[in-house]
Parts: structure tokens; sequence; C-alpha cells
């Protein structure tokens, strides 16, 4: 087996387009602490609204800004579900992206529409410097909504709601505008994959939440998680490990294509296990040294003690 | 289980740190295949063929044996002079966009097939040097996988696995020989692209004949038992289209069909040997054939697949099976039989 450079490149170029839903799923899920199911309906939002538009000869940025819109208002739905509906937080997310299946069939037309053909930023054969720049643009945009005062309100509103409550902040307002944030990247992210692709496909949110989970929590056991900063870059890290192992799972002849759901878990649960386990070695570690501390100056006092 | 469980993580495990190790089961049958002298054809040379299918799926897999028994009839087989690196997305939109670019960054494909739209859809947008072959697609046009479909131009060409005269065909027939049908019951997944389209024409041609569609639609698999379920008691027969997730649960529509007594009309030849009463239709298995002998040809001869037009299933034939028949309260005239052309293959007892 050679791994070719190619692919690996290839999948670093998807990784990074994924990133953008993976930052997403940070927002609901590590800093909102909401758990979001509206990704895999507003993904495909996305990618329909920029197929769509691209065959009907729409600039493609125009389309990825028309996606990131439709996106977010698909998340305001959830989170107006959430807060003023005081459906739980689950159930509005489901609810919404079963309804979105149905929306993003009245947007497509057909269940797959093509943008063969048609130019687009992404779809040339050497994209990545402009893939890599529109990400890290995303990347820092977010870190500094995130220093903002909505920003700050929206993280302690995962924290603690009540706290942030008697602070005088709207916690309602800022789940909105975190679940509408969230789903207006995904949506991006899904605008992406559709004109790299060259179509967009009723089916191509399935498993997305899965996916920006396990980039999340796979980015967070390598680089942390220490300040926003670090993880939203974890978060994009953890996009492009996780592509380029389905790019190596791929390359091995004994593999199936259906272990790879297997390979996801297994790896999502290395990256949960491997830091708790080393939590615990360090604490084994020190309450030896603890333990022989006191014997030698219990041992000490014993002598003197009696 | 076990077992794969470990050796998956090994697996993954050296795979995060060894990126790029060599293993010991690829390299065997590449060895093979490298157009060494092995024995008997010392001047014969090897072919790589790379194969991407959206999901397992009767009608698809035939599709793919039909392809390579083809290549086998014109000299080049597997594991002789022929290596096939098959990959299956299970339907699963992100990994066929992965298998896509794995697919286009292995320089040693010589061809590309594509099994299904998505499947066609994510190659071509990737593989832009190597001929691309698509099977088992609807609408080539309308997915913009060729823009003519005599004269296709490009790297891309391949077999549409719709002939729009098999449910006209069908039409006639129902209205010919079962004239109490009025109205037709069709469980459709709209998600599916070859579903709405064959669902389109399916309405147009039996208008003509002045029998109502009636569509209960499902989103998956899971679904298809209480659309069908839906349907009874308003519609007097069923039909189904190509549709992969209906398909898949054909049987549940046969159990209802044949205890309520409602004739079932179906897409494919393997639906009606499952038990579906009646189609006009091809075998996959001869659709991939079909593509198999353009593949032979690019190989063999060097001929460019846009010089190659997109093909059609041509051997359209009645199917009956005569158990379902019975089983669905319909008695089976000499003049139905009289229809089928080859009687003695697509007359099922």
């Amino acid at each position: 087996m050679s791994i070719s450079w190619n692919s690996i490149e290839g999948a670093i170029e998807l990784g990074l387009l994924y990133a953008l839903m993976a930052l997403g799923v940070y927002i609901t899920f590590r800093i909102l602490d909401f758990p979001d199911l509206t990704v895999d309906g507003s993904f495909t939002t996305g990618g329909a609204i920029a197929a769509v538009m691209i065959s009907n000869d729409f600039s493609p940025w125009l389309a990825c800004l028309a996606a990131m819109a439709g996106g977010m208002v698909a998340g305001a739905c959830t989170g107006l579900l959430h807060t003023k509906g005081k459906i739980n937080g689950l159930l509005s997310g489901i609810l919404m992206m079963i309804a979105l299946y149905s929306i993003n069939m009245r947007i497509l037309g057909a269940p797959n529409k093509s943008i063969m053909g048609m130019d687009n930023p992404f779809s040339g054969e050497h994209v990545m410097v402009l893939i890599i720049i529109v990400v890290l643009v995303f990347k820092i945009m977010l870190d500094l909504f995130m220093k903002t005062d909505i920003g700050l309100a929206l993280r302690a509103t995962g924290d603690n709601k009540r706290m942030i409550r008697s602070f005088g902040a709207n916690t309602d307002v800022t789940t909105i505008v975190g679940v509408s944030l969230s789903n207006g990247l995904v949506a991006l992210s899904g605008a992406f994959i559709a004109q790299q692709s060259g179509f967009a496909d009723i089916t191509m949110g399935i498993g997305m939440i899965v996916i920006g989970l396990a980039s999340v929590i796979i980015g967070e056991a390598i680089l942390g998680a220490r300040t926003v900063f670090w993880a939203t870059l974890a978060a994009i890290v953890g996009s492009i490990i996780y592509r380029i192992v389905v790019a190596l799972a791929l390359q091995v002849e004994w593999f199936d294509t259906s272990d790879l759901k297997l390979i996801t878990a297994v790896i999502v649960i290395i990256a949960l296990v491997f830091p708790t386990m080393q939590r615990s070695m360090k604490q084994r570690s020190l309450a030896r040294k603890r333990t022989e501390e006191l014997m030698r100056s219990g041992g000490q006092q014993a002598k003197g003690g009696m | 289980m076990k077992k794969k469980f470990w050796m998956s993580l090994m697996m993954a495990a050296s795979m995060m740190v060894a990126a790029g190790c060599g293993n010991n089961s690829g390299t065997g049958s590449e060895s093979e295949g490298s157009g060494s002298t092995t024995g008997g054809g010392s001047e014969e040379k090897s072919y790589q063929i790379a194969i991407s299918q959206i999901v397992e799926h009767p009608s698809l897999d035939a599709t793919r044996e039909g392809f390579i028994a083809a290549l086998k009839d014109a000299g080049i087989e597997e594991n002789k002079n022929l290596k096939i690196d098959y990959n299956n997305a299970q339907g699963d939109s992100t990994n066929n966009l992965s298998i896509a670019q794995k697919i286009s960054g292995d320089s040693k494909n010589d061809l590309v097939l594509g099994i299904a739209t998505p499947s066609a859809l994510a190659l071509a947008q990737q593989v832009k040097d190597k001929p691309l072959l698509f099977a088992a697609v609807t609408d080539p046009l309308g997915a913009k996988l060729v823009t003519d479909m005599d004269k296709p131009g490009g790297n891309v060409t391949g077999a549409s696995d719709t002939n729009p005269e098999a449910i006209v065909q069908l039409a006639d027939f129902i209205a010919k020989n079962l004239p109490d049908v009025k109205t037709v019951g069709l469980v459709i997944n709209e998600g599916e692209p070859n579903a709405v389209v064959m669902a389109d024409n399916a309405e147009k041609a039996l208008a003509t004949h002045n029998i109502k569609l009636v569509k209960a639609p499902v989103t998956n698999t899971s679904e298809v038992k209480q659309a069908t379920d839906s349907l009874v008691g308003k519609v007097d027969a069923f039909y189904i289209t190509l549709d992969n997730s209906v398909v898949s649960a054909v049987d549940t529509i046969i159990q209802t069909a044949n205890s309520n007594k409602i004739p079932f009309f179906s897409s494919d030849r393997d639906t009606v040997e499952k038990g579906a009463f009646a189609t006009v239709g091809f075998k996959y298995y001869d659709h991939g054939y079909q593509v198999g002998e353009m593949a032979a040809d690019i190989l063999k001869n060097g001929t460019k697949p846009g010089d190659m037009k997109v093909t059609v299933p041509d051997k359209l034939d009645l199917i009956l099976n005569l158990k379902a028949a019975e089983a669905q309260g319909i008695t089976v005239t000499d003049e139905m039989k009289a229809e089928v052309k080859d009687q003695e293959n697509n007359i099922i007892q």
C-alpha cells in the first residue's frame, strides 16, 4: 500500500471545508452546551441554496452568503422553538431537522442538483490557499466575536444560565444568536462542499452532526481547549485529521467502507478516553508521591510521638 | 466483531502514527497485476480500474457484475491482467466524496467507473484526465454528466438505465389486459433523482389511458410498509420505479399485494423475480455488460470516451411472474403471454 500525497491533499482540502461545520458544532455543543441536531438539515440547506443560485447564474460568493443566511434562519427557528416554545433542546433540533428535509427538497426542486462545469472558486484544481484563507478568516472572526459583550454573554449562558441572568443578560437572545450563528457556519460549509463536489444532494447532510462532534473532540484531545482561540483551532485541526484518517482507511485493502463508521467511533472513543487516562495516571503518581512523603514524615513523627 | 474492533483499533492507531507504512495485503495483489511475466501471457498489458458505487443494492451489484463479466469476455480478467479497486460509499455522501478523491489521486488507474448518479457526479468533478464511465444513471443530461448524448466530448460517457419506452409499453399492457385498473399506487422516495424522473414519465404514460397515479411518499426504507398500507383500498394496482429505498423494501410491498390481491408492477427484472407480477424491463446485468464492453473498447483500442455515445438499455421485454400472478389474483391469458418476446427466460414460473 502506498499512500498517495494526492489523496492526503484532497483530504486536507475536504477537512478544511468541513471545518466550518465543525466550528458551528463547537459553538452549540461546547460554548452553549446545547445539543443541536439541526445541523443534519441546515448543512443540506446551505448546499441546496448555493447550488440553485449558482445554476441560475448568481455569483458564487453571493450564493455562499445566501446559504449562510438560510442556515442562520434555520438555526434561529431552532433557538426560538427551544427558548420561546419551551421545547426540549434535543427535540427542537430534531423537529427542525425533519422540517428542513421538506424545505430542502423545495429549494432543490429535485433530489440532486448538479452544477458540474459551472465555474466557482472552489471547483478548481488548486484551491488550497483560498480555502485556508477563508477558514482562517472565519475562525478569527469567531474568536473576536466571542470577546465582544454579546459573545461573552453567550459563553456565560453555556456555563451558568442563572448567574448570567442575574447580571441582566437575556439568555433567550444569546441562545438564539448562538444556535443561529452555528447553523450559519454549517450551511456555509454545505455551500462550499456543494461547489467543491459539483452537486448538491438531498442526503448530503446525513450524519453531519456525528462528523462535527468527532472533529471537535479529536481536536480537543490533541490541542486542548484552554481558550477560545485554541478551541476553534482544535475544531479545524480535528476536522482535517478526521478526513485524513478516512482517506487512509480507504487506502487499506481489507477495510470495507462500511467499517468507516466503526473507525469514527473508535477514534472518538480514543480521543475521549485518552485525556481521562492521562489525568488519572497523573493523579496516581501524585498520590504515590504524597504517600511516600507522608510515610517518610509519618515515620519520623512515629519515632518522636510514641 | 470483537476481533474486527481490535483490528480497526490497531489499524487506526498505526495509521495515526505512521501514515505511509506499507501493508502486506496490498502489495501482494499489486505484484500480481504489475504486468510482470507470470507464466502465460508475457506480452499482456495489465490494467487497473477503480469503481465507486453509492450503496449496496441488488440492481447496482448486478450492474457491477455485468461490467466485470464483459471485461472478462474481452480478455481482461480480474486477478490476471486486471486489478479492480472497488469502493462502496454505503449511502453516505461524505464517504462518496472521499472515495472520489482517493480514486482521482491514484495515477495507476486506467479507467474509472461510477455506479449511480451521486457516485458518477463526484467522480466527474475530480477525475479529469482518465476515461470515466457511468452506469445506472437515469438522467445523464440533467445531471450535467454529459452535454450531448451522442457526442459527449470530454472524458465521460456511459449508459443510462432508463429507456423511456419501457413505462409506455407497460402502461399499454396494463390498459389492454387489465381494464379494471383505473388508479395505480406508487410508493416513492422523492429524495432519489431516478425515482422522480421515472414517476413523471409513468404519470404521463398512464394518463394517456386515463389511469391515475397516486403517490405515497417515503423518505427511507422503514416507511415503505406504512406507505403501501395507506394505498390499499385506494388503488387497483401497485407500481414502483427504480427507487433504491423502495426496491430495498420490495418484500413488504409483495406481501401487501398478495394479501390484498392487488396486481404489482415494477421497473426491473430483479423485483419480478422476487414476486412482483410484471414489468417491461431489462437485466441490470446486461446494462452493466454494455458498459463493460465500452470499457474494453477504451482499454484495448484506445477509443476516446468523448466519441462514444451514451447508451440506453436496448433489450426491452415484457417479463411476467406466473406465481405472483396467482398470488395477486390475476388470470394470465395467452394474449398476455404472447406479448413476451423471449418466452423461455421472461416468463417466470
